[in-house]
């Protein structure tokens, strides 16, 4: 039974929720509001470098100052729809390649026996700890011309002069697969953990062969970890900056590099926002879909 | 159920481990190499060590950072709890869907997004650039962890001890503080854990939010390893990799034992 309560203490019951919940309203939510309002300002030389479009009061200046000036520079060069679309399609293909290098991993860890599988999955997740940064410079001396791979290659005799991988989108490649396995191998294990074997066996038994019991029975049911699995390395990595900036080359488009160097190189922090507006649109859907994918996927596990 | 691992399964795991820890292994080994030349072997040598606690520009911002992950991780985790005890104990509250989007968003949202929309708002109320604003945007990022973190403990967590608090009448406060509290701790543990290292760690959000007097760690061995490699950057990784691995293995040993001390309560 719910005991009364007075009202000091619902007051302070009252607290639990409101205090995050103002936290991340104004560190998150207000400073959205503020990137929409600045891309829509102009640039100026001055500290902030960008023509203040809110004075209190001035409600009528707020609205004449604010203009699409910045999108319309997005949609007139050429750079930023490349950027973009080189941006999704770099991501997606990681995704891809991540598929296909997690799924192998989750589901010998999902075979594995009862004992060892808390061991495997501390050491999936053991890299993930170790800096983003470091992680990604480690592959720097491993794929540089004269680096540990090429030196490796060349003394097997598996090739006759050293590769060129490092600033390639190859690398970069690399680089968001190696970043963010864990990211896509702890979902699918999640998944391919509960699993029911009996249904594979009932499979065999019905003489079906392994590749088509995998595809009618394993990846449906592993169908949620996939799918969250994806959307968590697809969401970040269209907005990636270390890796095509440290492993990629200077062909290497990618959006969140865009916005970094209109902000820190060219200093124009209205179309940084406009930029940052453009990220976002393109990624809302997929961040919606994973925020129901993800809370239910809590809710169920209660 | 048998299950049985093929060979494939484990030539999977082989590679699939190889992939993730040859590259920091070999960073480690390569942090103890005497030639200057990063890649190129030269003999045993803890030179680059000596060289680094001389290096007073990255020992300074090896400093910096450890204060704003320690600050940060410390208000997240106070937040993140705050955040899961609201999401799993409260029902449906007012606003919940907006909540619960405010939780997730941030962890998948772009690095480059968040930090310069911080940086605007920290401009935009006139907050000077430094030390603070780098400690309240990593708070605002890794709360959010935490609060995935405590939820999925909250939600496998027997409440019929909480009930039974109340019923032998303990107040809700009283109840919390000597009853969920001591369950839940591993998971805050590895909450705090997980900002302190997310903080530790970040490059982009820091870089928008950083002001004089506040160069973290990762922004000097980013301007470091644009200029080339640099055996002294190895063996910065090599004590940072060292320290987690430590910490990780801490934790684990700490929810082992806090698991198996709950073991008898269990059914």
């Amino acid at each position: 039974m719910e005991p009364q309560r007075s009202f000091p203490k619902k007051l302070a019951s009252s607290l639990v929720p409101a205090v995050p919940y103002l936290w991340l309203g104004l560190f998150f939510l207000v400073p959205f509001l503020i990137v929409f309002k600045i891309s829509l300002s102009d640039p100026a030389v001055s500290q902030p470098p960008y023509k203040p479009v809110f004075e209190w009061g001035d409600v009528a200046g707020f609205f004449q100052g604010l203009d699409l000036e910045n999108f319309e520079v997005l949609t007139s060069d050429d750079l930023y729809l490349s950027a973009t679309l080189s941006s999704v399609r770099i991501a997606a293909i990681s995704t891809i390649l991540l598929l296909l290098v997690g799924f192998p991993i989750a589901y010998a860890m999902a075979r594995a026996p009862e004992r060892y599988r808390s061991l495997l999955v501390a050491m999936i997740i053991l890299p993930f700890w170790t800096s983003f940064l470091i992680r990604i410079y480690a592959w720097i001396a491993i794929l540089k011309p004269e680096g540990l791979l090429n030196q490796g290659l060349l003394a097997l005799g598996v090739i006759g002069e050293p590769l060129n991988i490092l600033n390639t989108e190859t690398a970069v490649y690399i680089g968001i697969v190696y970043a963010y396995l864990p990211f896509m191998v702890l979902p699918l294990y999640a998944t391919l953990e509960k699993m029911d074997d009996t249904l594979l066996e009932a499979a065999q038994d019905l003489g079906s062969p392994p590749w088509r019991a995998f595809w009618t029975i394993t990846v449906p049911l592993a169908m949620p970890g996939i799918i969250a699995g994806s959307l968590l390395c697809f969401i970040p990595a269209v907005g990636e900056f270390v890796i095509p900036d440290l492993l990629g080359g200077s062909e290497t488009l990618m959006i969140g590099r865009q916005l970094w160097s209109e902000f820190f190189s060219n200093r124009d922090w209205p179309l940084a926002s406009a930029v940052a507006i453009l990220l976002l649109i393109i990624l809302v859907v997929p961040i919606v879909i994973y925020r129901d994918v993800e809370s239910r996927r809590v809710e169920t596990k209660a | 159920m048998n299950r049985r691992l093929s060979l494939f399964n484990v030539t999977s795991l082989v590679i699939g481990f190889a992939f993730l820890y040859l590259p920091i292994l070999l960073l480690v080994v390569y942090s103890f190499n005497a030639s200057r030349l990063v890649t190129v072997w030269g003999g045993f040598s803890t030179q680059w060590y000596v060289a680094l606690f001389r290096n007073e520009a990255l020992m300074e911002a090896a400093w910096v950072t450890l204060r704003i992950a320690l600050l940060s991780a410390s208000l997240a985790t106070v937040l993140g709890t705050l955040a899961a005890l609201a999401l799993t104990r409260y029902g449906r509250f007012f606003g919940r869907t907006l909540f619960t989007g405010m939780v997730y968003a941030p962890m998948v949202m772009p690095e480059v997004i968040t930090g310069l929309s911080l940086l605007l708002f920290f401009v935009a109320i006139g907050l000077d650039r430094g030390f603070w604003t780098i400690t309240l945007a990593h708070t605002t990022l890794t709360m959010c962890f935490v609060t995935v973190v405590v939820q999925s403990r909250l939600m496998t967590f027997d409440r019929s001890l909480e009930e039974a608090a109340m019923d032998l009448g303990a107040p809700p406060l009283r109840t919390f503080f000597s009853v969920t509290l001591p369950l839940i701790a591993p998971s805050i543990v590895a909450g705090f854990l997980l900002a302190f290292t997310l903080s530790l760690d970040d490059l982009v959000i820091a870089s928008f939010n950083t002001g004089p007097g506040a160069t973290t760690l990762p922004i000097r061995i980013y301007s470091q390893v644009r200029l080339g490699l640099s055996p002294e950057v190895n063996a910065a990784s090599a004590i940072l990799i060292g320290i987690v691995t430590l910490g990780v293995v801490t934790a684990t040993l700490l929810s082992k034992r806090s698991l198996l001390r709950e073991e008898p309560n269990a059914h």
